[in-house]
């Protein structure tokens, strides 16, 4: 095996992460721009932070999305947990296919049209558009991700550990919450996460199923750009990337660590015998 | 690794084992019936129209291939699957429809089953905790648990950190700490490699002698079954083929199944030549020229198709022929030899082209003419060594 990297390599990693974290790195250096103007460089400052405090409309809308994704996220898990045991343990009851195909829907279906159909149903069972309309929505097409995360851990899944318990007197409501959940329960938390992200940046079913005084931050951020760019909006976008990454890397760097101490557990068991 | 086992117990042990034999009391209870039990999968028959007993205190073996439906008979008693016909008896009652979380009979499984998000401690305790049994009295019968398997030290890790000897373990010791009426083990042993599967199949025997408890193993390995079991219920297609004690299964199997499945052994066509009270003359296809003497009293009449079934380790294989001209004699060729150090197996081909297999025990290290390739041999067995199969 060669040692290194050849130029072909080098060159396309770089172009590569160039490729995706310009973008982001030029917002992230923008947003400490002491200049109006987006585009000109006028020296360091962070006025846009302060004044992106100040902006009463923006920390109402962080503050809607922020609910409406959780609330999503909860409620999406519960229900795509659900949907995802359903399809890998009931095996090939009636309909199967139609409620396989009902909840992976969203998944293929355009936005557009997810957005469109809902404002429809809405429109028509008369049901005033806002907060909860926007979190119906979201956890209708969230609920599909949650399901294929927690499907594709419950295939893996030993249905001996759940027989183990009901065999030990544990009956099988009790066999869910005790044994099934905690082994899935990174998958589980995965999907939360997931969803909650989707939520996060959900932007055109937002404002198909939106009503007056439930703005998102998307929403917000997308009509004020359309008045022009402002170093306010690139630092509350880079608060936002701040957050992610942060979470991001907390998250692996808790994976690798816990993967790294299981190893270290089986060898030190196989070195005993 | 040792039994932990006193010379003393083990005679005990020794004594109750040459004693115990409910299956011969015919005022004896069995403690679990399978009464005509069928279970069909689809149109896959797992188990077909099966009757069995098994009695209390019996360390019981369900062997077979895979697909045998010995893992289903099991699983219907375990309540994991129900019987389409046919009831399933636990101390008289029947437990057709009751859940397994209502049975007291409690199951280690081939994967061990351990749950990885619990201590050895929490595992053990989880069966007892589901009855509520006050904390006390768990502790108590957690460490009582652990000292059984061993594994004092070991309750407050997670399964990950064993090693795989010790889950086998913690998974033997929570099936146990119920105190279940039935143990079922399914392939216990089957992820344990040679010798520590062999010192486990003893410590096995001990616990179940120790407890007093009933264990019902299902396994594929007929060495695993010969050792640890009182009876073997050897089984084929969902059909219990022989129910017998080990060595009744080992040397009068019942049919050409049995003989070929449990052991190793030479299977020659032969027709029934003359039938005396106590004794049957046979003229083997292999070899038409002879004439086989075995000792049997056999339901066959003169001119039937039989086989006769013969193990390896029952025949001998020498260059002169034998002195006694009663004794069966077949003469050959040396085919094959399988050297195995304690024993040297030796492929004979016989001058029809049949072959036959003859074990022959290396009792010295060095033989002045050692039995090699090509050889003309003599391979003879006496009257007794063979069993002659109608079936």
């Amino acid at each position: 095996m060669r040692k290194g990297l050849s130029w072909f390599n080098v060159s396309s990693i770089a172009l590569g992460f160039a490729f995706l974290y310009i973008p982001i790195i030029l917002l992230v250096i923008y947003s400490f721009n002491a200049s109006r103007m987006v585009t000109v460089w006028a020296g360091f400052s962070t006025h846009w932070y302060w004044q992106l405090f100040q902006n009463q409309q923006l920390l109402d809308a962080a503050w809607v999305t922020l609910r409406v994704a959780f609330l999503t996220a909860t409620v999406a898990t519960v229900l795509g947990t659900l949907a995802a045991i359903t399809l890998t343990r009931y095996g090939r009851f009636t309909g199967r296919t139609l409620f396989s195909g009902m909840v992976y829907a969203p998944l293929v279906m355009p936005e557009v049209i997810t957005g469109l159909s809902l404002l429809l149903l809405f429109v028509a069972i008369g049901l005033d558009r806002g907060f909860w309309t926007i979190t119906l929505a979201h956890i209708t097409f969230t609920l599909c991700f949650v399901s294929v995360v927690v499907q594709s851990r419950l295939v893996t899944f030993d249905r001996s550990l759940e027989e183990a318990a009901l065999d030990l007197g544990c009956p099988p409501f009790k066999t869910f919450f005790v044994v099934t959940l905690p082994i899935i329960l990174p998958a589980v938390i995965s999907g939360w996460m997931l969803a909650f992200t989707l939520s996060l940046d959900d932007l055109v079913i937002a404002s198909f199923t939106t009503g007056p005084g439930a703005t998102t931050l998307p929403m917000r951020i997308y009509s004020q750009v359309r008045l022009g760019v402002t170093p306010e909006i690139n630092a509350a976008c880079t608060i936002l990337i701040a957050i992610v990454t942060v979470v991001v890397i907390f998250v692996s760097i808790m994976t690798k660590r816990q993967e790294i101490e299981r190893q270290k557990a089986e060898r030190m068991a196989a070195a005993e015998g | 690794m040792n039994t932990g086992v006193t010379e003393k117990t083990q005679k005990t042990i020794g004594g109750i084992r040459r004693s115990f034999a409910p299956w011969n009391d015919p005022q004896a209870v069995p403690l679990i019936q399978y009464k005509n039990v069928t279970k069909r999968f689809g149109e896959f028959v797992a188990v077909d129209n099966l009757s069995l007993d098994i009695y209390e205190r019996e360390f019981f073996a369900l062997l077979g291939p895979s697909g045998c439906g010995k893992t289903t008979l099991m699983r219907m008693l375990a309540g994991f699957e129900d019987p389409t016909e046919g009831q399933i008896l636990l101390a008289g009652q029947d437990l057709v429809g009751t859940p397994p979380y209502k049975r007291q009979t409690n199951m280690m499984f081939q994967s061990y089953a351990l749950f990885p998000h619990m201590t050895v401690w929490d595992n053990i305790a989880f069966g007892l905790r589901q009855d509520r049994m006050e904390k006390g009295a768990v502790n108590a019968r957690v460490e009582e648990m652990l000292k059984l398997v061993k594994l004092e030290k070991f309750g407050k890790r997670k399964p990950h950190q064993l090693s795989g000897g010790q889950r086998q373990r913690v998974a033997l010791a929570r099936s146990l700490a119920k105190r279940p009426k039935v143990l079922l083990l399914d392939e216990p042993l089957g992820a344990l490699d040679k010798k520590l599967r062999e010192e486990t199949q003893f410590e096995l025997m001990d616990i179940q002698m120790e407890l007093g408890m009933t264990f019902l193993i299902v396994t594929h390995d007929q060495e695993e079954a010969m050792t640890v079991a009182d009876r073997i219920a050897v089984m084929n297609q969902g059909r219990l083929v022989q129910v017998d004690q080990p060595a009744v299964i080992y040397e009068h199997p019942n049919s050409r199944y049995v003989a070929d499945f449990v052991g190793d052994v030479n299977i020659l066509d032969a027709t029934v030549e003359a039938v005396e009270p106590g004794m049957i003359t046979l003229r083997p296809l292999a070899a038409p020229e002879r004439r086989f003497r075995i000792a049997q009293d056999c339901p066959a009449k003169p001119g039937d198709s039989v086989a006769i079934a013969l193990r390896p380790e029952k025949m001998r294989v020498e260059f002169d022929a034998p002195a006694d001209p009663n004794v069966n004699c077949l003469q050959g060729e040396i085919w094959d030899i399988g050297y195995l150090g304690d024993l040297s197996i030796y492929h004979v081909e016989l001058p029809g082209g049949a072959r036959v297999k003859a074990a022959k025990p290396n009792l010295t290290r060095m033989v002045e003419r050692p039995i090699t390739w090509d050889d003309k041999v003599y391979v003879y067995f006496s009257p007794d060594a063979g069993v002659v199969l109608t079936s």
